[in-house]
């Protein structure tokens, strides 16, 4: 592994995040739009909202991370694939903010037809978003995004037959992947007869996904050989019988009722998938721009590795915090209990109602205005900063507490 | 096409774009969505998290109702930010692909250090808003801190990626391609963005407490002025009323440092046609022909303003040829926007404490009440005038000096369809978010308040 791939790693692993994580969002939308009506249908419903309600803006931030690596480690491929890519990542786009914008308005919806309504503006991104960005893979897989400002076709390169066949396996795979983990929410909060529901569903979706996994390889015999031939052979096979192997794990592990360990292998069948890709089109990137030639300056390369890496020493255990959270069902709006009984110490006031804050404050502020404006230096203009900060909070110890509206009758 | 091209050059080569018009203004428009939703991103969860610390010490109901409902909300508009965020993140490669593809690796490194902000903040908000009822209230209270940091952060990287953009450093151009890369040098030895960092962090203080203030300020005109209405108004309001002065001294070294470094956008700031010593400043009036029209002139002005001297010589827009100059009308109204409502509202903020310091009754008064209404959408047309002034007054240039924004632009069609639905997807997501946030402000909550009735305390 040179340094120059380092960085596209980085972006596999954010993509098979993603595809798992906001997959499992994308298709929880779907399941929420079709379980129909009635209290059976509005449980399944419910379930499905409140088991991504915390996570789902983490998820989606993989996305955001993907982005950026790519175009500060190998921006040239970058800006080919956005601009030949155009439209579907555009409709992704769209795709998303209706599926973010959904959550927001959900927890507003009172009647079931609002609800209802919000559901399928919810789906209906639910099904444009994966779909548009696997088209974009499908293109560039199939190496139909030439190097240029948008010097491949507007449409073609994202509507052929490769990029229909990722395409419609995203939505499936989101489908599974989403009916699979919230069987296994649904079993660690122990309604069972949910865990039953999404078990069927997720059956059905993971062997719908068999079927056109596949019927993939006749489809890329005929219209991306290269790629059907890095599958085929070496390390590429190999990624794909790992992936079809846990395919068929999770199915076995779905249809026994093992929920828990179900989510890894589903998870691994992606992440396998993406390797393959991967190893499959090693070394170009785009037709005629390998990674190497790709990957921007030394300098950059290991500053984001080293940005990633630290970041990562915070990310993980936060992410771990939060799942770890929302699995265990404390994200949960509950009956209140944590927060009621260590009752606080009652009316303690935080009033200190002297003059000396505002005093202090004003001091703070002619400060600030002396370093900030008289003086040049920069220093000088750091201090100034710094002051007007602790005139601000002086300035609200000051006037906030002396007479909080609360303490009024 | 220009000679710009010959010059300069890009790592995707030219392209010929009848829609750059179009385009920049989906960039706009883009901006014009995101820029207020994270300003609530960046200081609401301060003010939330102040009001829960308030009810853990003093353990009055209503303050635990009123983070509740705030928090609710907030997390409302952080989702409508992350969807926004995501479609400019989408537009750097959309709209701009040879800006990007030649320069992603100076200052992509900003975007993804960010990335790991937003990662840790929509982690904790996540925790924050969906904890509460389940979380110890010590950890409850400490997971919000990171929501705090991180809107720091965030701004902190993505404002260093624009202070790059206006003042480009750490590295070196040759064959339209950027070489000698060093991108911790060009973003974070670049001093040129500490300005506006504070003024845009400023501005958050300020677009938040004013807004959530004249919400409920609002209601005291329709007359729903409780003790729990008038809490939420007091709170929000002192901050943005300390922000606000302080908003108009740190808005002046933004100023000079514009007169340091971009020479030509204070010219189109003041509208100053010519260079010359001992320049004035015009309030109001229209530029033409070279020079400010029906203005009213203050002698002097500019010279001391941008450089301390009653004789400072001033470059004017002569300096340049004119296919290098912004637009200087759309730029100077921007600015005398922003100017004139950052008094206004630094006035409004002097009263208001002053007046609270000696507990005059009139903070009661309808008047005032209108005051703090209108103060709201103000600080929004400030802040987004704001963003023109630096955006626009930068033009022709995306990267200044080094990049115009014709060269940056994508080669594909369709800009005016893309154009047209995001504005109409938009629109919708804009309703929507109206109509959920006077949702959230009359749902009940569990464990409702104490004495003031849900159904009436509107947001
Ligand atoms: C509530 C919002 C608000 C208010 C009241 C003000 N500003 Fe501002 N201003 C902004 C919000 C803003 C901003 C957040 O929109 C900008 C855009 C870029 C930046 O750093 O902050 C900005 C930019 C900006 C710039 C251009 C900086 C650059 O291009 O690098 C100048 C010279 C000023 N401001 C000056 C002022 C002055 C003299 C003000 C007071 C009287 C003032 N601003 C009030
Ligand atoms: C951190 C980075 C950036 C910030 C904070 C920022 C902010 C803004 C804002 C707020 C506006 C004006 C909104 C309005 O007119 O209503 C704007 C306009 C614009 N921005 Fe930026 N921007 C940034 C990066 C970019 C990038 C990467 C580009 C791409 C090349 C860009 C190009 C433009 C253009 C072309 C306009 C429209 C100007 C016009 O209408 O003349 N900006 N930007
Ligand atoms: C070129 C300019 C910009 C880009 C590409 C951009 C991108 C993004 C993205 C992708 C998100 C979503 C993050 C998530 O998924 O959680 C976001 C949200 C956010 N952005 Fe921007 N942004 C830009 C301009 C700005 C500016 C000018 C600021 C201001 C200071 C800012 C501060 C934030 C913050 C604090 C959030 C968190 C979401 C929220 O609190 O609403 N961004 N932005």
């Amino acid at each position: 592994m040179h340094l120059y791939e380092l960085p596209l790693l980085f972006v596999l692993v954010g993509l098979a995040l993603y595809t798992v994580l906001a997959g499992a969002d994308f298709g929880a939308a779907l399941w929420q739009f079709g379980a129909g009506r009635g209290p059976r249908a509005e449980r399944v419903r419910d379930h499905a909202h409140h088991a991504m309600g915390p996570v789902w803006e983490a998820n989606h931030v993989w996305l955001i991370f993907v982005l950026t690596v790519l175009w500060t480690a190998y921006p040239v491929a970058f800006g080919s694939l956005a601009s030949t890519l155009s439209v579907p990542l555009f409709l992704a786009g769209l795709g998303i903010v209706v599926r973010g914008a959904a959550y927001a308005l959900r927890s507003g919806a009172a009647s079931d037809r609002e609800l209802r309504s919000i559901d399928a503006a919810s789906a209906a991104g639910s099904v444009l978003a994966p779909f548009a960005l696997a088209a974009a893979v499908g293109g560039v897989a199939s190496r139909r995004v030439p190097v240029g400002n948008a010097a491949g076709h507007l449409f073609s390169s994202w509507l052929n037959p490769t990029s229909v066949l990722v395409g419609v396996l995203a939505i499936l795979t989101s489908a599974y992947l989403a009916a699979v983990f919230l069987s296994a929410d649904a079993v660690r909060r122990g309604h069972e007869d949910l865990a039953s529901a999404f078990r069927g569903r997720a059956l059905t979706a993971g062997l719908l996904a068999g079927v056109v996994t596949v019927a993939g390889p006749l489809v890329l015999h005929a219209d991306a050989h290269p790629l059907y031939r890095g599958l085929t052979h070496g390390s590429g096979l190999a990624a794909g019988l790992l992936s079809g192997l846990a395919g068929v794990g999770t199915l076995t592990l779905v249809w026994r009722r093992r929920f828990e360990p179900a989510r890894y292998t589903a998870a691994l069948a992606v992440a396998a998938v993406i390797a393959g890709w991967a190893l499959a089109q090693r070394p170009t990137l785009l037709p005629g721009l390998t990674i190497q030639a790709a990957a921007a300056s030394h300098d950059t390369l290991v500053a984001v590795v080293v940005a990633v890496l630290a970041g990562g020493v915070v990310l993980f255990p936060s992410l771990a915090l939060l799942f770890r959270l929302a699995l265990g069902g404390r994200l949960e709006e509950g009956d209140g209990e944590a927060d009621e009984s260590p009752a606080p110490v009652p009316s303690r006031p935080w009033v200190m109602d002297s003059g000396l804050p505002a005093r202090a404050a004003g001091a703070c502020a002619v400060a600030g205005i002396g370093f900030l404006t008289v003086a040049e230096a920069g220093w000088a203009h750091a201090i100034g900063v710094l002051a007007f900060l602790a005139a601000v909070v002086l300035g609200f110890l000051a006037v906030a507490p002396g007479e909080l509206e609360a303490g009024r009758p | 096409m220009s000679a710009g091209w010959l010059v300069v050059g890009s790592a995707l080569g030219p392209v010929e774009q009848e829609h750059l018009l179009q385009a920049r203004q989906m960039q706009a428009l883009s901006f014009a969505v995101h820029i207020p939703l994270v300003c609530f991103g960046v200081a609401f969860p301060a003010l939330v998290l102040f009001v829960e610390w308030l009810y853990r010490r003093t353990g009055d109901e209503l303050y635990r109702t009123l983070a509740r409902r705030w928090s609710r909300i907030m997390v409302a508009l952080f989702a409508v930010g992350v969807i926004t965020g995501t479609i400019l993140s989408f537009e750097m490669g959309l709209l701009w692909p040879n800006f990007t593809a030649t320069f992603g690796g100076v200052f992509g490194l900003g975007f993804a250090i960010e990335g790991f902000s937003f990662f840790l903040e929509a982690i904790f908000i996540g925790i924050y808003v969906y904890g509460w009822d389940r979380l110890s209230p010590r950890a409850h209270l400490l997971a919000g801190l990171p929501v705090v940091l991180t809107g720091f952060t965030g701004s902190l990287t993505v404002i260093a990626v624009n202070g790059w953009m206006n003042h480009p450093q750490g590295f070196r151009m040759a064959q339209g391609k950027a070489v000698d890369v060093h991108p911790f040098a060009a973003l974070f030895e670049n001093t040129y963005f500490w300005h506006e960092l504070v003024h845009m962090y400023l501005a958050a203080y300020i677009v938040t407490g004013f807004v959530v203030a004249g919400i409920y300020a609002v209601g005291r005109l329709r007359g729903r002025w409780g003790r729990y209405e008038r809490t939420a108004l007091a709170i929000p309001l002192t901050v943005a009323a300390l922000a606000a002065p302080v908003q108009v001294v740190v808005g002046d070294w933004n100023g000079r440092e514009v007169a340091r470094e971009q020479p030509t956008k204070l010219a189109a700031l003041e509208g100053l046609g010519r260079t010359e010593r001992g320049a004035p400043v015009h309030i109001g009036g229209w530029y033409s022909g070279g020079k400010v029209k029906w203005g009213l002139p203050i002698p002097h002005g500019l010279s001391l303003l941008a450089f301390h001297s009653w004789d400072a010589r001033v470059r004017g827009l002569d300096a340049v040829p004119p296919r290098d100059r912004p637009p200087v009308n759309v730029v100077r109204i921007a600015f005398q926007a922003m100017v004139g409502i950052g008094t206004l509202l630094a006035l409004l903020g002097l009263v208001f404490l002053v007046a609270r310091r000696r507990r005059r009754r009139w903070l009661d008064a309808r008047w005032f009440a209108l005051a703090v209404a209108l103060a709201g959408p103000l600080s929004l047309v400030a802040l987004i005038a704001g963003w023109v002034v630096t955006e626009v007054g930068r033009q022709p240039w995306v990267v200044y000096g080094v990049m115009r924004t014709t060269q940056a632009v994508t080669g594909a069609g369709g800009i005016p369809v893309g154009y047209t639905t995001l504005a109409l997807v938009y629109l919708a997501v804009g309703v929507g978010v109206v109509w959920i946030l006077r949702r959230l402000a009359r749902a009940p909550l569990a464990g409702g308040p104490p004495d003031s009735e849900p159904v009436t305390s509107a947001v």
